[in-house]
């Protein structure tokens, strides 16, 4: 039962995160296939708290772009509208 | 005491990563097939107005206004994502809307809400004109706070503070009053994938400018768009006497 609650959390995650690579500086086309090669990685585990584990550091990746989407977007318009300061 | 019952303005810009061009005919910036984003002043102010609500200031609602094309819905729904509890739209595809026509628009949105709030991003990020703000306080004839870093608000009190040169002045008005957000200000959540499922429940009002009163007819004409000369590259001396001529010909020595 837990299994496939986990299995759900696990591609919400996924799901996430693609929708994020969508903005990703890089281009999609160079974010999916990494995204994808993080997952299938670990696509054997079968303990679950080390399953936990991984979509903890999913949660951890996914906070880590939200903070350098916002870094980069503050950084353009400071340069841009900020400079005398 | 009644609660606040914000108004959040937003645009539909180019976004703030791709480079602008300029379009054949020299008229206008060119915006087909370009992404487009919400104004980042913008999200700054629904950043602030849902931060409000965090913070335990009663706001009865916030509400979302753009007017433009079809497409600046997108931009309403981001901000519903954000937080943003209802959007209107006012749909307009041929007129691109003036500070003073919009500001003349915001006024009758107020007025027809029962709004007390008005938080605004400072300039949008295409136009750059930032008056829409200043505008609609005169309009309104509402205190004004611009280029806001910080907002307080406790009871019908707002505390603004404001960088200014030199150091931060702080500004203390009585509700109802306008702000326009500074960079400064906050940290814009990103609109996370579940809460865009869940904006797309929220209310969205489309309407037309004929249902509202206002004048909205061009007042500036844009003769000519041109870009920045490139920038001219730097050369390469091959010695100390090479540099000294070099520098006798720019009249530095």
């Amino acid at each position: 039962m837990t299994s496939t609650n986990l299995r759900y959390e696990v591609i919400r995650i996924y799901k996430q995160l693609l929708h994020l690579g969508r903005d990703y500086p890089l281009g999609y086309a160079y974010f999916r296939p990494r995204l994808h090669k993080a997952f299938s990685a670990k696509a054997d585990l079968t303990d679950e708290n080390e399953i936990r584990r991984g979509i903890e550091q999913a949660e951890f990746v996914k906070k880590e772009i939200e903070a350098l989407y916002y870094l980069k977007r503050y950084r353009a318009l400071r340069q841009r509208y900020d400079k005398t300061t | 005491m009644s609660g606040l019952r914000i108004l959040v303005p937003v645009k539909r810009v180019i976004d703030y990563a791709i480079k602008p061009r300029v379009n054949k005919a020299g008229t206008a910036v060119e915006t087909n097939g370009v992404k487009h984003s919400m104004n980042p002043f913008d999200e700054l102010s629904i950043e602030q107005a849902v931060r409000l609500r965090e913070a335990k200031v009663p706001v009865e609602d916030i509400l979302v206004f753009s007017a433009g094309p079809t497409k600046s819905q997108e931009t309403i729904r981001t901000a519903m994502a954000m937080g943003a509890d209802r959007g209107i739209h006012v749909v307009e595809e041929k007129i691109e809307l003036e500070p003073l026509g919009v500001a003349k628009l915001l006024k009758q949105v107020v007025e027809k809400e029962n709004r007390n709030l008005v938080i605004l991003g400072k300039q949008s990020i295409d136009d750059d004109a930032g008056q829409t703000g200043q505008m609609l306080a005169g309009l309104l004839g509402w205190p004004q706070a611009t280029q806001a870093s910080k907002v307080t608000i406790e009871g019908e009190q707002c505390t603004v503070t404001r960088e200014v040169d030199g150091g931060v002045e702080t500004l203390k008005a009585k509700l109802p009053m306008i702000i326009t957000t500074d960079l400064r200000l906050n940290e814009p959540r990103y609109a996370s994938l579940p809460n865009i499922m869940k904006a797309k429940k929220k209310p969205l009002e489309k309407k037309t400018l004929a249902d509202y009163d206002v004048d909205v007819s061009k007042r500036m004409k844009t003769v000519k768009v041109i870009e920045p000369p490139p920038r001219q590259g730097g050369g390469k001396v091959d010695d100390v006497d090479g540099m000294i001529s070099k520098l006798k010909e720019l009249g530095a020595i």
